[in-house]
């Protein structure tokens, strides 16, 4: 789960972290006297979870707190990537010496939590990465012994010269790392750690992502997510513990198994359609679960047609097909339905939908082609 | 032959008396699985009846060991406790810990399985189905009715799409050696190259099927391997070709983050280190025929 950069910047702020202070607002006019209290000089910046908020004209600098309320008025209400600004922070304006980046996230390759800095800060570090990968030190963390106090301080002597930086630039680490650990973040990021002109380090922006498998044992950290930047349709159907993504196509696609469902978006595009959405069912065959899904994928008004599609394994088609025929029952569909089951039971399974008056299928190309056809047809 | 389990496998079920342990122990013993222990807290001195065999229940993994002489374990226990529970099992002397278990938290398993790497143990998951090899056994959740004994070895990091693969391949009469489910999160026990390193060196295995997906360079470093040590053909199939940057597709380590994790980059980096690449699952079984001059 992303978090936005004000709520990154609490958890900073928790674990002791050298963060400026700021604050939300939502109007112009928070805007404004949020700007004087804080000095005056600020910076206003768009809180969105996408990257590029700068380019987009989403992060402005104000010298007053008139300017700040009209940065406030121009950020509330754009769209960047296609997300729409409801919130700016705003915080004071800082004189800059040097900018360094310092982030943690989960390295996969080596299955740890991995420590990435950085003398050049404030850039995009993935590019730097392949422009300049010198500038980079890795540092993987034991998850046995957290982060160690040379460790830290070799960080730190990777950015700075300074002892009275590197001191400041090692607490850094250790607090990011703590920030990282008891949040059980997939990522903590700060982008620019920077240097003022009177030798204060300072953490002037803050990037979170928390793992989502961590959240039920996490409620303050779960309690940050905004379900007004996502669509609708995405809360609702974690609310329903199913586990969807929406697209922009045409075809509603409801699959057991993720893999699967990948696989089958995939074969919508190989012929010549464009999924609506990634839908996983899961395993279960509960009629409660199949209705949320038909629910969801057609309160899409993009969707044409509705394409199931079901490996039974454990999982018994015939429950599934019940399921189905159930959830049809309990809400109106207009959109057509094609399904493909097949595995255990399939046979009971299909005369169960044939009877309903369904259009089942066993194969997965067959049925995936079919329902193309229709939805460009539609 | 096969990979990882045979029929010497003693195998102990941890959370058997579960809603899902419970099952799939049932499911496994019908198959001819040798579970020889149970193990659920606070139910120690209880059997678990599956057929005509009475399962022991214990306390710990330490009392199954030495009182069975289990040397595999499987993991059915909820998320919270789930990393507790393999390095458990690690600690027991085991030599293999299957996780079925799905949405650990991804810090429990990089220590988990740092701690399970310390034993020497393999750890196989967790978020996964298991692995079966036809005739001989199966440890964790893919129904044996799909599969049929062969030459052909598969491995995957999904659950449903294996088994449609797999499906496909025993429907045309050609069985496997073993099919392996290593995972979809990100931090996992054993990767592609372990399997395919396992495959290498049975001789029953004469082709292999490998299905990955977006997300990680696990695939791309596979592909090199294929080139760099194996005779055998591999065919393979990348799912995600349509999931958009920066999402998570269900599985918590399926998510493209930078250039590298991409479908096209894997099939690309799969075709240009000699690995078929199906672009269908059905064409996953017509590569293997041809490879297998069927």
């Amino acid at each position: 789960m992303d978090i936005h950069e004000y709520q990154a910047k609490e958890i900073f702020i928790k674990a002791g972290l050298p963060v400026p202070p700021g604050d939300v607002a939502t109007t112009p006019a928070e805007a404004e006297t949020l700007a004087k209290e804080l000095g005056g000089r600020v910076v206003v910046k768009a809180q969105v979870h996408t990257g590029g908020r700068g380019k987009a004209g989403g992060v402005k600098l104000a010298s007053s707190p008139e300017e700040a309320r009209g940065h406030a008025e121009a950020i509330l209400g754009m769209s960047i990537n296609g997300l729409t600004v409801q919130k700016v922070l705003i915080t004071p304006a800082e004189d800059i010496s040097s900018e360094a980046y310092v982030g943690v996230l989960i390295d996969r390759k080596k299955q740890s939590a991995t420590f990435m800095v950085s003398p050049e800060g404030g850039v995009d570090i993935e590019a730097v990465a392949e422009t300049n990968p010198d500038a980079i030190l890795r540092v993987p963390v034991d998850p046995r012994y957290g982060l160690l106090p040379h460790q830290a301080y070799r960080m730190a002597t990777f950015l700075y010269e300074d002892p009275k930086l590197v001191k400041q630039a090692t607490r850094v680490m250790h607090q990011l790392y703590t920030a990282f650990s008891d949040n059980s973040c997939s990522l903590a990021e700060i982008n620019p750690l920077i240097v003022t002109p009177e030798g204060d380090v300072k953490a002037i922006d803050a990037k979170v992502s928390i793992d989502d498998n961590a959240l039920p044992a996490l409620p303050e950290v779960a309690a940050y997510r905004d379900t007004d930047a996502e669509p609708p349709s995405e809360t609702k159907a974690r609310e329903a513990a199913l586990s969807f993504v929406k697209l922009d196509g045409n075809v509603g696609c409801c699959v057991n198994g993720a893999g699967l469902a990948m696989a089958t978006m995939d074969l919508v595009k190989y012929y010549g359609g464009d999924p609506a959405n990634f839908l996983d069912i899961g395993g279960s065959s509960n009629p409660d679960k199949v209705v949320a899904a038909l629910e969801i994928i057609t309160a899409d008004p993009n969707v044409k047609v509705i394409l199931f599609n079901i490996f039974g394994g454990i999982t018994r088609c015939d429950d599934v097909a019940n399921g189905i025929v159930e959830a049809t029952k309990r809400i109106d569909i207009q959109t057509p339905i094609y399904i493909r089951l097949t595995g255990t039971n399939e046979t009971e399974a299909l005369a169960i939908l044939k009877d309903a008056g369904f259009s089942a299928y066993t194969s997965m190309d067959e049925v995936v082609e079919t329902a193309v056809q229709f939805a460009a047809q539609a | 032959m096969s990979i990882f389990i045979d029929t010497s496998t003693r195998l102990a079920v941890q959370g058997i008396t579960g809603r899902d342990g419970s099952f799939h122990t049932q499911q496994m013993v019908e198959y001819g699985t040798n579970v020889v222990a149970g193990v659920t807290p606070g139910k120690g001195g209880q059997s678990f009846e599956a057929g005509d065999r009475s399962i022991p229940i214990f306390n710990t993994m330490d009392e199954a060991v030495q009182a069975t002489g289990a040397n595999a374990s499987v993991v059915y226990v909820p998320p919270a406790f789930a990393s507790g529970a393999i390095m458990e099992a690690a600690d027991s002397g085991v030599d293999l810990v299957v996780a079925i278990t799905e949405g650990i938290p991804v810090q429990d398993m990089t220590r988990a399985y740092a701690f399970v790497r310390d034993r020497g143990a393999r750890l196989l998951g967790p978020n996964c189905p298991g692995l079966i090899s036809p005739g001989k056994g199966k440890v964790g959740i893919i129904p044996a009715q799909i599969t049929t004994e062969g030459p052909v070895g598969v491995v995957s990091r999904s659950g449903t799409l294996t088994y449609e693969a797999v499906h496909q391949l025993t429907e045309a009469g050609i069985g496997q050696t073993t099919c392996v489910g290593i995972g979809g999160d990100p931090i996992i026990g054993t990767n592609f190259i372990d399997c395919l390193e396992a495959f290498t060196a049975d001789p029953d295995t004469r082709a292999v099927v490998m299905i990955g997906e977006i997300g990680g360079t696990d695939e791309q470093e596979a592909a090199a391997w294929v080139k760099a040590n194996m005779d055998i053909p591999v065919v393979g199939f990348i799912a995600g070709q349509t999931a958009p940057p920066g999402r998570t597709m269900g599985h918590a380590g399926a998510i493209i983050s930078g250039s590298a994790g991409t479908a096209e980059e894997k099939i690309r980096v799969f075709e240009e280190n000699g690995i078929a690449v199906a672009r269908r699952p059905v064409d996953i079984r017509d590569l293997i025929k041809e490879a297998l001059g069927l």
